[in-house]
């Protein structure tokens, strides 16, 4: 497909992801949507564009990865497996409600769920543990993982670094949702992290900086990944808390509060 | 019996040896006590299935996670004192909540440790690897049954926790030894008290009997090698025999395998009971055996016990 033609279908998947995560969220009366929101694009890429996968055979040997290690943002990556056809759309309105398979933070048993999520800073760690058995076994299988920038103070991530740089594992590619916020407040103000991109390259990674909402940026970033041989590839992609709803953009506030049900509509309004 | 020592670490080792090549999907994480534990020998035979992955157990237990989700059967391990104790959320959201194959397997378990004292004497352990839903727990009382066990666990699916010793300890079982899982092992039958015992508190609890016996007192003695899942059915049958019920493991008294005999009892057949272990209090340094006896880990320990429930 052109670029052009496909910038234009990825955006509209990422309009609709943004409906379908303050739909949920609004029902659920609890979760994450500054989170959620900001990494729309990232995923909406990797799924429609990037990834090797098969809603329709999610235990295909040979998919390709992806782990959410920011588990807040599950209402995101169930929006997205959701679209991309793992289970029914109209599912997501049960996130969080008792019974339900989609639980507050990503758990086993969702089709197109790999690992269980939410204590912040292992899931870099699982997905070296994957690159590592498509190494051992020649699979051709790459691994995606997401993370937070709040969550680059866990300590474990760069144990993980260190491991993935040790190994060579090319077929690994990280993803940080580079937003500036997370609970407390401003990412440099509660623990700063700059420089980032500086921290990553000294742990011998291949390091990307990306534009979070530009498309085509996006895709060249994670193409430029696939390419790079003998290092791990981090996208640094730089993106706004809340992305997309005036209110809650740049807000630590709705980093854990939902919209308001009898607000929604006018919330969903903003999308367009 | 008794008479001959081995190193739990070596039958590990030779464990890991055996599994590499009877099973492909067998690969062992270390983090840099590959050598003290003995599970680098399996990089001599398999190199491309070893990974030392450094100082590093929060990143050992993730990663032999996320090569558990790959389809591999993990064992990964280093001392007890910091797997779990430095990666009790890695082994709960990485490991047991997906209930994937990973056979967390560590040595240095207990004040056994000797010289390098408290800070490296894990003592708890049991407790919090019991308390982690999902997780299966093995304290083997000697070598023999280590290999075997050890073994065994390749072959049941979901994860495990193997508590090992630092030193050489008597050989309990001979090498006919077969390892199933929940099922413990009575080694000695008599009807005044049983001695329920785990680790390398199985052999003191054989001494105790022995001395009992010369008493006029019969024990029973179990080795609870499994602690969880619990054999409910031989402890309760144990106890509806015996009416009293020593337990003996080189643990804390809060939460260890006395704790586990503790709950099904209570609810299933209530005894008398004592509990010998480390009276919730940290070690020292010290040679093994001085430590032993300081802290009540000893057949003397488990004798007295046994006499104070019989009233004598």
């Amino acid at each position: 497909m052109e670029t052009a033609q496909e910038v234009v279908r990825l955006k509209e998947t990422a309009r609709n992801t943004r409906k379908l995560i303050l739909e949920a969220l609004a029902e659920a009366g609890s979760g994450h949507p500054g989170g959620s929101l900001s990494a729309v694009e990232l995923l909406v890429t990797l799924y429609f564009r990037v990834m090797r996968h098969d809603p329709k055979n999610p235990k295909w040997p040979d998919r390709d990865r992806f782990f959410l290690s920011k588990g807040h943002a599950a209402p995101l990556l169930y929006s997205i497996l959701a679209q991309a056809g793992y289970f029914p759309v109209e599912e997501l309105m049960t996130l969080r409600k008792i019974g339900s398979r989609l639980q507050g933070h990503p758990s086993m048993g969702i089709p197109g769920v790999e690992a269980p999520a939410g204590s912040e800073g292992i899931g870099l760690s699982l997905a070296v543990g994957t690159s590592l058995v498509a190494k051992l076994d020649a699979r051709p299988f790459r691994t995606y993982v997401l993370m937070g920038d709040g969550e680059q103070q866990e300590g474990q991530v760069w144990e993980a670094a260190m491991a993935a740089s040790k190994f060579r594992l090319d077929n690994l590619t990280a993803i940080i949702d580079r937003n500036g916020i997370q609970q407390d407040g401003l990412t440099e103000q509660v623990m700063p992290l700059e420089p980032l991109a500086a921290k990553w390259r000294a742990f011998n990674w291949n390091v990307i900086e990306v534009d979070g909402y530009d498309l085509p940026q996006l895709m060249d970033g994670f193409d430029l990944a696939i390419s790079t041989r003998n290092r791990p590839t981090v996208i640094i992609a730089h993106t706004v808390k809340g992305k997309g709803i005036s209110f809650m953009e740049w807000s630590p506030h709705y980093h854990g509060t939902p919209p308001a049900k009898d607000k929604l509509r006018d919330v969903l309004s903003e999308l367009g | 019996m008794l008479s001959k020592t081995a190193a739990m670490r070596d039958a590990y080792g030779d464990a890991l040896l055996e599994l590499g090549a009877e099973n492909k999907d067998v690969v062992v994480v270390g983090a840099d006590t590959t050598g003290s534990l003995k599970s680098g020998v399996f990089a001599t035979k398999f190199p491309e299935r070893f990974f030392n992955v450094g100082i590093a157990e929060q990143n050992l237990v993730s990663i032999a996670a996320g090569m558990a989700l790959a389809g591999k059967i993990a064992y990964a391990g280093t001392y007890a004192i910091f797997v779990p104790g430095k990666s009790v959320d890695q082994i709960r959201n990485n490991i047991a909540y997906p209930n994937l194959d990973v056979k967390i397997v560590c040595s240095h378990g207990g004040i056994s440790v000797g010289p390098d004292g408290a800070s490296h004497q894990q003592v708890e352990d049991i407790a919090i690897m019991r308390a982690v839903p999902k997780m299966k727990v093995i304290v083997p009382s000697d070598a023999v049954s280590t290999k075997a066990s050890i073994k065994a666990i390749a072959t049941i699916p979901g994860p495990f926790y193997v508590r090992l010793t630092r030193s050489s300890t008597p050989v309990v079982y001979d090498a006919g030894f077969q390892y199933e899982l929940g099922r413990a092992n009575v080694l000695r039958e008599g009807g005044d008290v049983a001695i329920v015992a785990c680790g390398i508190m199985v052999p003191e609890a054989l001494k105790a009997a022995e001395s009992l016996s010369s008493k006029g007192v019969s024990a029973s003695v179990v080795d609870l090698h499994t602690i969880k899942p619990i054999d409910s059915e031989t402890l309760v049958k144990l106890a509806r025999k015996c009416g009293r019920v020593v337990t003996a493991e080189e643990h804390n008294i809060m939460g260890g395998m006395g704790s586990a005999v503790a709950e099904v009892l209570g609810e299933r057949y209530p005894v008398p009971m004592r509990r010998v272990g480390v009276m919730d209090t940290f070690g020292e340094s010290g040679e093994a055996g001085e430590l032993l006896r300081k802290y009540g880990l000893t057949a003397a320990n488990i004798e007295q016990a046994s006499l104070g429930l019989k009233g004598q």
